[in-house]
């Protein structure tokens, strides 16, 4: 038996881990495009704003797979799949044969079309060399001002990390708001605020048009006219599931590879897991890609154990973030924006000290939750959402500053405490 | 691998809150409840939560999950299982303070450190001593360490 | 100013260094006496609520609380004592009767500690129990006088017919307690510490609660004059059934729970409605002679196909002799006398000091007087009433006894710290009291395992106290008052004990 992991990000480090606990022997090759392996991704901003040193980024270090008997491929940019022969190729041209296939790609950054967007200084931020190479060019550029476009997860995160590093920042953001895919418009506007308060601009309904500069940027036109001067630009407009390899493969491909329960493609032998997945659920017959790394690692454990012959269902995930930005810890969990009919929603707000807390309920089931200064104990509400607990017996409880586990229905504590609930998969 | 486990015996607990305190002083620098309470308060926090409603209490650490949502969710590897004792522990230089693992956490037993630092606090089950402090001052027997799983 | 309020029994001193503010004793004190003053950021106490319980002296993890007996600061009287002078007090105030519980705390009524044991020098061996057989097992019951046997094909049989029997392995047991005057918690424990050493715990007054079911090998369900819980599966329920007359902590008077306290699964147990008083009248108003006991042993032998014994419990009153004799007439196969140290949970303060005899003489004349009638063997007789050390196991057995009841010493084991508070259901140590929050502060499995170790402790005491004797066999010490020699004791005294004084040899 053959193994071959492509990406080595959550999914693929959960799933080699997952086959290396059944099958030891077998081998398991891990490739990816990038220098470095085993690093995590997510700390890319962290790197950036020097709270996490080389040695930190590391979620596994390098010797951790040769202990697993995993060899790595580094560099290796896979250009396609061939089911037939049941091979992949790289770039370069090498032929990599596999029994069991893992697609775990993850994304890439979506660049929108602006003028001048070629230029020096202008960033994606989706890799650590991303990081690197930002941070190399403030130092020997001597940038002081920043510009980041989009106002999501990484745009916030990396503007987090630039304000450590004592730049002014502009955030400009396309929609009515910051975070308007994971937050509310009550948490958005909290954040907001926490930006501005400490010196960081933000601009919505606004985007860059035209980038500046001769060679290097030197400023930025927005749609609305306003022009701002800037070394740096960082585009943080979203990630695409990168699957543009697999055209042409047979592999079924919607916005990510369409998987099942288990985490199989269309093609036999082939699966995926994580950003480039997309989870067709088969009780819904819906299918969603949910970008995130708990989701990423579950499916990614899923795929690994079915691969290496455990038959295991994954019982799918809602998206879920938590960032600390300006201070200010954060988490967003499930649908917070929905407002139809049907849908009860309970807030708790104390201006003074910046806590805030709204949680989405729909037919007796808390569907959403977020949670702005405080977040103790927000899993809680988690394991309520992901369990489909009925809440309606406790509702009026759910927002007290003292909820916990003893407000939660006996049984459900009971399962809870003794047998451990089972959150992602069966 | 024999792991240890403390069981949470929801119909004992008498809600004193000693396994705070006790959590406390053996996380503490001096060892002892009184120079904690004096000098160190505000440097530790317990990592046992006890939860009060009308005549019910409990106490309620890390259940150091079989699958650990927290471990799955940390995004440094900060949050591991020791292969020795089954255990999870969180490795404090690793931690960047995402909250990922208390976003998770279907117990809510993860907390940010004192005084919000930025580094996630969780029952680390007493590494260093033969029975966590909790459960050996517990004046009811509400939490009980037991083994599980096989030798 | 005749108005004044009584002075609190207790002080409580609190060590501010040592007060780490960790609030325990706050929380826990059922009587809301300890509260923490924010402001000044330090834990105070109200004394007069204060009923001396020492939990929160347990609980602190510190050692920074000291609970003292505070004496009436009036001038020392050896006969206006404080007590007498607070009661008065108190009396004058609300003009009733004044409740207190558990057993008579008065000093002179301990003959145990009046008398001296014997043991063996150079002309008889003493006997180390860890070396040799040591035989403590007790059988509670009406015993033939003889045995007959007969040959039958390859061997020879009993012919008698042995009554039911009650087989101890410790010959202590623990006494009548209901389901309502202690928590379900701690009636647990004695359940299964009974079991975990061989023994009997006794449901009392109060009907058969769901949970104890399963202890039925170990239970002896009580009759008493509520029938509250009696029904034919209840009496089948235990090994044994005992018909309660009367109690030494109030003999002569009956019982009352109040409709407050009559919860949802104590009206089950009782077999009443909800919010009713639960009263036991003071005598069983079918039985107004021995004919009449006759009747309910009989009917209760019946009612349990004269499968099990069935005792019969009395206080010992001044007449203990011949009313004991009565019973065992009248068919009980165990007769059971509480003397006046005998505990409750609640009692006019009045009756339980006043009213009775000390246990020692009660069963010193009892076995006499059943030995003189010919009648010693039709039944067992158990002791109970203050029992508080092995030394007492022994004593009794010797003056006559074949068993004794401990209530007090196994609540002790239990947590009780004697502050005869248990009419007030506030029990900070989960035993007297069906408040929930405070029930649960009793770990039946911490319980169990404590009665249990306070029986093993003792009955290894007992061999001890037998083998420097040179007995045995407990059976060679029941009524063996050779053992026993009186301390300080007038002569009369010592003849109602049929012990002689010490200094005196055989």
């Amino acid at each position: 038996m053959r193994y071959v992991i492509i990406g080595i990000g959550p999914a693929g480090m959960a799933a080699a881990d997952a086959i290396r606990e059944i099958d030891e022997k077998s081998e398991l090759v891990m490739i990816t495009s990038e220098e470095v392996a085993g690093y995590s991704k997510p700390l890319i901003t962290y790197f950036l704003g020097g709270k996490v040193d080389e040695k930190r980024m590391f979620y596994r270090f390098p010797w951790c797979f040769e202990e697993k008997n995993i060899s790595v491929m580094t560099g290796t940019e896979i250009v396609q799949v061939d089911p037939n022969e049941k091979r992949v190729i790289s770039k370069r041209g090498e032929e990599i044969p596999y029994d069991k296939l893992l697609i775990a790609t993850g994304g890439s950054p979506f660049v929108p079309k602006i003028e001048g967007v070629e230029k020096e200084g202008v960033f994606t931020f989706t890799q650590w060399k991303d990081s690197k190479m930002v941070a190399s060019y403030i130092v020997e550029n001597n940038v002081a001002k920043a510009v980041v476009l989009g106002g999501g997860l990484i745009g916030l995160k990396t503007t987090e990390a630039l304000l450590e590093l004592g730049l002014k920042v502009s955030v400009v953001e396309l929609a009515d708001r910051i975070l308007a895919t994971t937050f509310d418009k009550k948490a958005s506007q909290i954040m907001t605020r926490a930006l501005q308060s400490r010196g960081c601009e933000v601009y919505t309904d606004d985007t860059v048009v035209q980038v500046k500069g001769k060679r290097k940027v030197s400023k930025v036109l927005l749609k609305s006219g306003r022009e701002i001067k800037t070394k740096l630009l960082i585009i943080a407009v979203g990630v695409r599931p990168n699957v543009g390899f697999l055209e042409g493969s047979g592999i079924e491909v919607n916005r990510g590879v369409i998987v099942n329960e288990r985490m199989e493609t269309n093609v036999e032998n082939v699966f995926a897991a994580g950003d480039c997945a997309e989870f067709r659920d088969p009780s819904t017959g819906e299918s969603t890609n949910i970008a995130i790394w708990p989701v990423a690692f579950a499916e990614g454990e899923v795929a690994g154990y079915n691969m290496a012959g455990r038959p295991v269902k994954y019982q799918g995930g809602v998206p879920m973030n938590s960032v600390e930005l300006a201070g200010l810890a954060t988490i967003s969990v499930g649908f917070t924006n929905v407002e139809d009919n049907g849908v009860e929603i309970l807030k708790y707000f104390k201006e003074e000290e910046n806590v805030y807390r709204k949680l989405v309920l729909k037919d007796g089931r808390l569907i959403g939750a977020v949670f702005v200064g405080d977040i103790d104990r927000a899993g809680i509400y988690t394991g309520l959402i992901l369990q489909k607990v009925d809440v309606s017996s406790f509702k009026n409880d759910l927002l007290r500053e003292d909820f916990g586990l003893v407000y939660l229905p006996k049984e459900y504590r009971k399962k809870l405490m003794e047998g451990e609930l089972k959150v992602w998969l069966e | 691998m024999k792991k240890k486990k403390i069981l949470v015996k929801e119909e004992y607990c008498i809600g004193c809150r000693l396994c705070e305190i006790y959590c406390v002083t053996a996380h503490s620098e001096s060892k002892n409840l009184i120079k904690v309470f004096r000098y160190e308060l505000g440097e530790v926090a317990p990592t046992v939560i006890v939860e009060e409603k009308e005549y019910t209490t409990f106490a309620v650490q890390c259940r150091h999950c079989e699958k650990a949502s927290c471990v799955q969710a940390c995004i440094t590897g900060a949050m591991h299982r020791d292969n020795g004792t089954g255990a999870i522990y969180v490795d404090q230089e690793k931690c960047v303070g995402c909250w990922m693992c208390i976003m998770v956490c279907p117990y809510g037993v993860i907390k940010r450190g004192v005084n919000k630092k930025k580094v996630a606090s969780k029952c680390d089950l007493c590494v260093d001593r033969e029975m966590p402090a909790c459960v050996e001052n517990c004046p009811n027997e509400a939490l009980v360490l037991t083994e599980v799983g096989e030798s | 100013m005749a108005k004044r309020r009584p002075p609190a029994d207790f002080v409580v001193e609190r060590d501010d260094y040592k007060c780490i503010r960790c609030l325990a004793c706050v929380r826990t004190c059922s009587y809301g006496a300890n509260f923490y003053d924010e402001r000044a950021n330090r834990v105070f106490t109200e004394n007069l609520k204060c009923v001396g319980c020492h939990f929160c002296e347990a609980i602190c993890p510190t050692e920074a609380i000291l609970v003292r007996h505070n004496p009436l600061a009036t001038r020392e009287n050896a006969h206006w004592t404080s007590e007498a002078v607070t009661d008065i007090m108190k009396q004058a105030e609300t003009g009733g009767v004044l409740l207190t519980s558990m057993g008579n705390d008065k000093p002179h009524f301990t003959y145990f500690d009046r008398m001296v044991l014997n043991a063996s020098q150079v002309t008889n061996p003493s006997i180390d129990p860890l070396r040799e057989p040591m035989e403590i097992r007790t059988y509670l019951g009406r015993k033939p006088l003889a045995l007959e046997l007969e040959n039958i094909e390859g061997g020879i049989a009993l012919k008698t017919r042995i009554a039911p029997q009650l087989k101890l392995e410790v010959p202590i047991m623990f006494s009548a307690m209901s389901y309502g005057s202690i928590s379900l918690n701690a009636s647990k424990s004695l359940a299964r510490g009974a079991q975990m050493m061989g023994t009997y715990f006794n449901t009392g007054e109060g009907g058969l609660h769901k949970d104890l079911k399963e202890f039925g090998e170990n239970m002896i369900v009580q009759c008493a004059s509520g029938r509250f819980g009696v029904n034919v599966d209840y009496l089948n329920a235990g090994a044994a059934v005992e018909i309660k007359i009367g109690q030494g902590a109030k003999p002569g008077i009956g019982g009352h729970l109040p409709g407050e306290k009559v919860t949802e699964p104590i009206s089950e147990t009782r077999m009443i409605p909800v919010g009713t008083d639960a009263i036991s009248p003071a005598p069983h108003h079918d039985i107004y002679s021995i004919e009449d006991l006759r009747q309910l042993i009989y009917a209760i032998k019946e009612a349990t196909r004269y499968e099990k014994p069935v005792g019969v419990k009395i206080a010992a009153v001044h007449n203990v002799a011949p009313i004991a004799s009565g019973i065992v007439r009248a068919g009980a196969d165990f007769v059971v006398i509480d003397g006046i140290r005998g505990g409750t949970g609640a009692t006019p303060k009045v009756t339980r000091d006043n009213v009775g005899i000390p246990i020692e003489l009660a069963v010193a004349v009892v076995d006499q007087r059943l030995r003189d009638e010919g009648i010693r063997h039709l039944a067992s007789i158990v002791v109970a009433g203050g029992i508080k050390r092995s030394s007492d196991v022994v004593k009794a057995i010797a003056l006559g006894a074949d068993a004794v009841y401990i209530g007090t010493a196994a609540l002790v084991a239990l947590g009780c710290h004697l502050c005869q508070k248990c009419y007030m259901g506030k029990c900070n140590w989960g035993i007297a009291t069906q408040d929930p929050k405070l029930v649960r502060r009793l770990n039946p499995e911490i319980g169990a395992r404590r009665v249990a170790n306070l029986l093993r402790a003792w009955a290894l005491e007992i061999k001890e106290i037998l083998g420097g004797m040179g007995i045995n066999a407990i059976e060679s010490l029941r009524g063996n008052r050779d053992v026993l020699r009186g301390v300080g004791l007038h002569e009369h005294e010592l003849e109602l004990l049929g012990i002689k004084p010490a200094g005196e040899a055989w």
